[in-house]
């Protein structure tokens, strides 16, 4: 091991551009895959409300398969598997256009996406059948006593959960390596086994992920405390 | 849907134990070996962890939140590529991937489990601790013959979720190529070359399979605990005095 760190080494303009951009894609990254892992998992949440048993059905086994499979499995199964399976002119498409990372971001907020909508789920469920009741009583539509009554506090319930499955997210995002996405892990091995500085590649690669860790906690507890309701 | 089963039979040895027995074992035995060692290593290490998290003292507290904090905002992946490189670095020795890998979930279990004890210890009600307290028993003894015991028992079903989560991690042993069950599918798939999807399909069936009814049982533990507690607690009003 080396005796002395040495931080200097990445300073130098290659490597300090492999990391920017290594960051740049991860942020990328996550941020399309939480999007998708929302709308998806708003939506499943919404599904699996409604009365329709079948309904019910397919959403609980979507949510099952995606929470018993390995995340790194589950990138392979699409990034392998299924992108075979498509027509040849997307496959053609996909494969001029970093294929890797379109797949990676599906794979993630697909899986991710069922982590949401058991959360959202759980808000919802927590909200009494009478708020319902009384704001249809007031004359709202269903839409409307859902979106004015319903999920403001259903989220406000949700929101731990959602937080913390967002930094899972956020660090499910270092699996896409594995199918050569050049994010941060990928980024942080590439300049390890060019500059063999193991130790400070690493560590400025693990402090990267903690910050933005944090920061995401940091900036969940801040929405917590905006959400709650203001005892008078 | 032929060709799962075809690939299934020709190669459902090299998924279950690998090479076993012309070498060495691989596939899901050592998938579900490494979950077991990772978190019966995890368990003690966790527990104290928790401990350490709960207890009055600041100097304990301090530094068990900082390792769990560490540990759970950073990916598992990084853990992985740290133990790969300074584990043998620290020992002086090779160390085998297998080796590696059980190193890195033990600490990165015990993170996650310290966090499922401390749940633990925090749900129970504070009169036990006070009651034990005012029988004249020490912290330690109170820790340790009152609120563990009560804690851990409750902690089951979490634990059992815990498992699933290190089998679903132990997948990651493919980046330094642990012989798992995810790198004999990537074998099986080198192999045949044409058949991707289904080789992938059956991997995730496999894990499915394991987890779905791991998860499961976790829900029926769940339920019976819960029942339990319930039982004794309508058990215990009935017992009170009518007024």
């Amino acid at each position: 091991m080396n005796a002395k760190l040495d931080f200097s080494i990445l300073m130098r303009p290659d490597y300090l551009k492999m990391v920017l951009e290594g960051v740049v894609t991860m942020f990328e990254l996550t941020l399309l895959a939480w999007i998708l892992a929302m709308v998806v998992g708003t939506v499943l949440a919404v599904v699996r409300m409604t009365n329709s048993r079948i309904a019910q059905g397919c959403v609980a086994t979507y949510v099952e398969y995606h929470q018993n499979v390995p995340m790194l499995v589950q990138i392979f199964l699409w990034y392998f598997g299924v992108a075979t399976l498509l027509p040849a002119t997307w496959q053609h498409w996909l494969n001029a256009n970093h294929s890797e990372f379109v797949f990676a971001f599906i794979a993630v907020g697909l899986a991710m996406a069922a982590y949401m909508s058991e959360d959202l789920r759980g808000g919802i469920r927590s909200i009494p059948k009478s708020q319902i009741e009384a704001a249809r009583a007031l004359g709202l539509s269903y839409l409307k006593a859902s979106r004015l009554v319903v999920l403001p506090q259903a989220i406000r319930i949700a929101m731990p959960t959602l937080v913390s499955h967002t930094v899972l997210l956020f660090k499910n995002t270092s699996l896409a390596m594995t199918i050569g996405v050049a994010e941060l892990t990928y980024a942080t091995r590439e300049i390890e086994s060019q500059s063999f500085r193991t130790v400070e590649v690493y560590l400025m690669a693990t402090a990267l992920y903690l910050s933005i860790s944090l920061l995401i906690m940091t900036i969940g507890a801040m929405i917590e405390r905006q959400l709650r309701i203001q005892a008078r | 849907m032929q060709d799962i089963f075809i690939i299934l039979r020709d190669n459902w040895a090299l998924l279950l134990v690998g090479q076993y027995p012309n070498g060495p074992l691989g596939g899901l035995a050592i998938t579900l070996l490494l979950s077991i060692l990772g978190l019966v290593f995890a368990f003690p290490l966790g527990v104290i962890l928790a401990l350490a998290r709960v207890s009055p003292i600041r100097w304990l507290r301090v530094p068990a939140m900082t390792v769990i904090y560490v540990v759970r905002g950073v990916p598992l992946i990084m853990f992985i590529f740290w133990t790969y490189f300074f584990l043998p670095a620290l020992t002086g020795q090779t160390v085998s991937g297998f080796t590696t890998m059980v190193v890195t979930l033990v600490i990165y279990q015990a993170a996650y489990l310290a966090e499922v004890v401390r749940a633990g210890i925090e749900g129970l009600p504070h009169g036990q601790t006070e009651a034990s307290r005012a029988l004249g028993l020490s912290y330690m003894q109170t820790t340790l013959k009152v609120v563990l015991p009560q804690a851990l028992y409750n902690m089951v079903p979490a634990m059992v979720s815990q498992f699933v989560s290190t089998i679903k991690e132990t997948s990651l042993g493919y980046v330094i190529s642990v012989n798992e069950l995810t790198f004999a599918a990537n074998q099986v798939n080198n192999t045949l070359l044409t058949q991707p999807f289904q080789v992938f399909i059956i991997l995730a069936g496999i894990y499915f399979l394991l987890c779905f009814s791991l998860t499961q049982l976790a829900r029926y533990l769940e339920q019976r605990i819960a029942g339990k507690r319930t039982g004794l607690q309508t058990l215990s009003r009935r017992m009170q005095p009518v007024e």
